[in-house]
């Protein structure tokens, strides 16, 4: 099968590869760059654990080709934390006790991200709309709700402090 | 909530954040599929699009000459190693690979292996399969009759009958029903649902053909049984037990799930053995959902007998359990039907008798304990469901007609008429607590209101009794082996340790909950216990993760094999100190003089000794193992309560509040505690309002994907409100019970119940779940609420 030559930054950091037009965003994030922190929970767009960020929005990346993401800057959950520490999701998630088994954490935690980004107060039912393209069998989702407005409070005491 | 350690031991009742987040939030968890060796390869897997068809012919020719495929593994390719057939855990049997013909839709019909996944995948695209359909057998009534085509004759069988069941007194229960002044009775049925953890099945196969070893990292809750299952099954093709090491890495979920051997895993096995290399296989979500074990599936006749009062006399229940073309259960041996005769619940019942019957039909095979000690969301589904409706039949509020009919506090050790002894209870007090909270007689009040201006409210309790911690060896066992679980605790000199299960946590938290159990027997901070699990070569011999076993029996091992070790401190810091054992006094953390708290080692400090200074005659250093066989199960229990709004037009429920009070005995964490009721709960809202598969008349399951197989989100799934009343095991050593389960198995009533209640003045008496909005607003054109349209 013919392939085609892509460039794409991820974290931060630049990458050229030949892929088969065919080949999904999340594996080529998976296999090609072996940033497994993005998982797969299912084969019709439903579950949301492969969420990352496209250009700063969150997207299904097994619903997105990789050669879509030509010339584009993707974040993972492995470019959360920066300097050694924790981005407020990640910490609220721990100190929420919003996560049990991990596997929708990586994706919840990237759509919770652009959810926050478009809106950094939401109300419960607010996060709970805006997850609601993001399975979790364990938690119930009480805690995950608690995990962003944790978040959400951090992020704007963080802002309200003049630099 | 007992707790007698500081924060920096962080024992019994500290809710410590968990020690496995970090990796999971950063991206860095280890799951099947990020693992990744040397020169492996993909397997793909070719499934049947009918539940019931002959195969003609397998043409692999285009498959193969695919650049990247190697190899199209079929079941005749297995027949010549015998490896095509192999046993379930419940004395049946199941194919690998089918030879002649396919028995449920999506089953598998050969395997692809080749060099990439999607490469793999082209493969099973190209593989051309030639099918003679049948009249499949779809309904489990149907099955049983006479003229039903008889799905295994390979068994012996001359009808679609698997096994008949029973417990209780039938001839006493008869009688008590011909007196009773009021008999209710109810057909129900527990549909077919699905664990669907987010993370499906799979594994890697690495066999080395030099030395003949396999590692298998694998998807299962229970290595150790895999290991020893692996090598009952192919042990004539060379796999040894001593030379199999199974490793399973983190587990995105299980659920019971993740208990059964799948023949995928098999193919697997039996490509690397075959090639040489290791294989890589990872189902998809339809393959997932479509093939792999369901849960429940069960056909319950349900009677009770009471008198006129609503005094409970007698029960009654007839099951017809729908097994697909396999009983491949996971459940103790000498339980076919798990542990269904907990169904008397938590009332005082004089007599009662349950019976069951197996049946085949063309469908997956199955079930799976999901979530669940093995039956037990059944049973506690039948018995809320028929008590709510006795209480209709009486004309009693169902609040007051349980308390009523509860096992009293003071009778514990219970004796219940189908056999068990419930170690503890205090059902009034949890029942009354969920009340309180609820504002329960407002509630009430607020119902008989709405009803007036023809609003439609609903209150739902359901006071649930669980069973679980498989198990007491003389009862439990999975394949002969005993179902006792262990653990290992080494301490390093400077006072760290590492410990290790034969259990696997898949997201419960084993990682803090077990550090936390030892920190709490041993005074070393939770902190500095490492805790590992899922890899046969390390960990000691155990059953596994499932029905809530880990804390009663992994979680009895940790605290026995600790208290070893703190036997062996006290020796050691008597010698340290001078002084008798007998004068010795511990707190957690340290041994001190009596009346000279000054004069005092710590456990540190021991540690140390007893690799550096210890004393004569003494083995040197500091680890200990313990089997824990528990000597009974631990009955969790809790009350639970729903209350919904249904819009009287649109059929639509809204959960408005919905209160659990849980009792698990002792907690360990009440933050993880917590969590593990959370998640319950939305799985026990899954199938009590959304969740079921449905299969059409020829086998075609409809909703095999997660586009139709609706899994709650965060906006179905309400705010759930906890709490818990403590009553210990007397049995376990730190007195915990385990919950993980009870929250799946007490929802589904109270909701069922709270909706029943919502539309019982219309005459409604009972619905099975999954409660839709389009069957409820059947029901209210039924009855003239809703106009024809
Ligand atoms: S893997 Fe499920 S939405 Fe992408
Ligand atoms: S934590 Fe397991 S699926 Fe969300």
């Amino acid at each position: 099968m013919s392939t085609k030559k892509i460039t794409v930054t991820v974290n931060g950091t630049s990458h050229s590869v030949e892929v088969e037009p065919r080949l999904l965003l999340v594996h080529f994030i998976r296999e090609n760059l072996n940033l497994t922190g993005t998982h797969i929970g299912c084969d019709t767009s439903n579950c949301g654990a492969c969420t990352v960020l496209l250009n700063g929005r969150s997207v299904k990346s097994c619903t997105v080709f990789a050669v879509q993401a030509n010339g584009k800057n993707i974040k993972t959950i492995e470019g959360m934390a920066e300097g050694g520490a924790l981005h407020p999701l990640q910490e609220g998630f721990k100190e929420e006790h919003g996560l049990q088994c991990g596997f929708c954490t990586p994706g919840m935690i990237m759509r919770c991200a652009d959810l926050l980004e478009r809106n950094p107060n939401p109300t419960e039912e607010e996060i709970r709309w805006g997850i609601s393209g993001n399975l979790c069998r364990c938690t119930g989702y009480n805690n995950i709700v608690k995990a962003v407005q944790y978040a959400a409070k951090k992020m704007q005491e963080a802002e309200a402090v003049p630099a | 909530m007992f707790c007698n350690t500081s924060k920096e031991i962080s024992g019994l009742g500290h809710g410590m954040k968990r020690k496995e987040d970090a990796r999971f939030l950063q991206g860095k968890g280890n799951y099947i599929d990020d693992i990744k060796l040397p020169g492996m390869l993909y397997m793909d897997i070719v499934r049947s699009p009918y539940a019931y068809a002959k195969i003609v012919n397998i043409d692999a020719s285009k498959a193969l000459a695919i650049p990247g495929v190697l190899a199209v593994i079929t079941g005749r390719d297995l027949e010549k190693y015998k490896l095509h057939w192999m046993p379930t855990l419940m004395s049946d049997t199941q194919m690998v690979l089918p030879t002649d013909t396919v028995m449920y839709y999506a089953q598998e019909v050969c395997v692809v292996i080749a060099t990439e996944r999607y490469i793999a995948a082209d493969g099973v695209a190209a593989v051309e399969v030639e099918y003679e359909p049948m009249k499949a057998v779809v309904d489990p009534f149907k099955a049983l009759e006479k003229s039903a085509p008889v799905l295994r004759p390979d068994k012996g069988k001359t009808d679609n009958h698997i096994w008949h069941w029973e417990a209780g007194d039938r001839a006493a229960t008869d009688k008590a029903f011909e007196k009773a002044d009021v008999v209710v009775k109810e057909q129900m049925y527990i549909p077919r649902i699905h664990v669907a953890s987010i993370e499906t099945c799979g594994c890697v196969a690495d066999f080395q053909p030099v030395g003949g070893q396999l590692t298998l990292y694998m998807t299962t809750q229970a290595p150790h049984a895999i290991r020893t299952v692996l090598a009952l099954v192919a042990g004539h093709v060379g796999l040894s037990e001593e030379r199999i090491r199974v490793i399973s890495p983190d587990i995105g979920g299980g659920f019971g799930g993740k208990v059964p051997v799948y023949p995928g895993y098999v193919c697997a096995v039996a490509a690397s053995v075959l090639i040489g290399k290791p294989v890589k296989w990872i189902e998809d979500r339809m393959e997932n959902l479509q093939a792999d074990s369901f849960a429940r599936d069960y056909h319950i006749t349900c009677e009770l007998a009471a008198t006129k009062e609503g005094r409970i006399q007698a029960l009654r229940f007839k099951t017809i359990a729908d097994h697909g073309y396999a009983d491949a259960q996971a459940a103790p041996s000498k339980f076919p039907a798990g542990l269904f005769s907990i169904c008397t619940g938590s009332y005082d019942f004089n007599t009662a008798f349950t019976e069951m019957d197996a049946v085949y039909t063309n469908k997956a095979p199955g079930g799976v304990a999901y979530r669940c000690s093995f039956r037990v969301t059944e049973a506690v589904h039948a018995i809320e469901r028929m008590v709510d409706r006795l209480a209709l039949e009486v004309g009693k509020d169902p609040a007051k007609l349980r308390m009523e009919n509860f096992i009293k506090k003071d009778q514990f050790p219970y004796k219940s008429a189908l056999g068990w002894e419930y170690d503890s209870g205090d059902y009034h007090t949890a029942l009354k607590k969920a009340m309180d909270t609820i504002g329960y007689n407002k509630l009430r009040k607020e119902q008989a209101e709405k009803r007036k201006r023809g609003e439609l409210m609903g209150i739902g309790i359901s006071s649930f009794t669980e069973i679980v911690g498989a198990g007491p060896s003389r009862q439990f066992d999975i394949l002969g082996i005993k179902m006792f679980d262990s653990a290992e605790i080494r301490v390093h000199p400077t006072g760290k340790a590492i410990a290790r299960f034969g259990t696997k946590s898949q997201g419960q938290g084993h990682e803090t909950t077990y550090a936390q159990i030892i920190a709490q027997e041993l005074g070393i901070p939770a902190a500095h216990i490492e805790v590992e699990e899922g890899d046969t070569d390390t960990a000691p011999y155990g059953l596994g993760t499932y029905a809530s076993r880990s804390t009663p029996v992994g979680g009895a091992a940790a605290a026995m094999a600790a208290r070893k070790l703190r036997d062996k401190a006290r020796k050691i810091a008597a010698y340290l100190l001078e002084v008798s054992e007998e004068d010795l006094e511990w707190e957690p953390g340290k041994f001190f003089v009596k009346g000279a708290p000054e004069k005092a080692k710590t456990i540190q400090e021991i540690v140390f000794a007893a690799y550096t200074n210890h004393p004569p005659g003494m083995e040197a250093g500091f680890e200990a193992t313990h089997y824990y066989d528990p000597p009974n199960l631990t009955f969790p229990f809790g009350s639970y309560i729903c209350v919904v709004d249904i819009d009287k037009e649109t059929g639509e429920i809204k959960i408005r509040r919905f209160v659990a009070i849980d009792d698990c005995g002792n907690i360990i964490n009440p933050m993880i505690v917590q969590g593990q009721v959370h998640g319950g709960l939305t799985q026990g809202l899954a199938p009590a309002m959304y969740e079921e598969f449905i299969y059409d008349d020829d086998g075609n399951l409809l909703n095999g994907s997660f586009m139709d197989y609706l899994v709650p989100t965060a906006v179905e799934s309400p705010h759930w409100e906890t709490g818990h009343t403590i009553t210990p095991s007397p049995h376990h050593p730190i007195g915990a019970k385990g919950v993980g389960e009870s929250p799946t198995v007490g929802a589904p009533p109270a909701i069922a119940n709270a909706i029943v209640d919502a539309l019982s003045h219309l005459g409604v008496t009972h619905m099975d779940i999954p409660i839709t909005p389009q069957k409820v607003w059947k029901v209210l054109k039924e009855k003239g609420v809703v106009k024809a349209v």
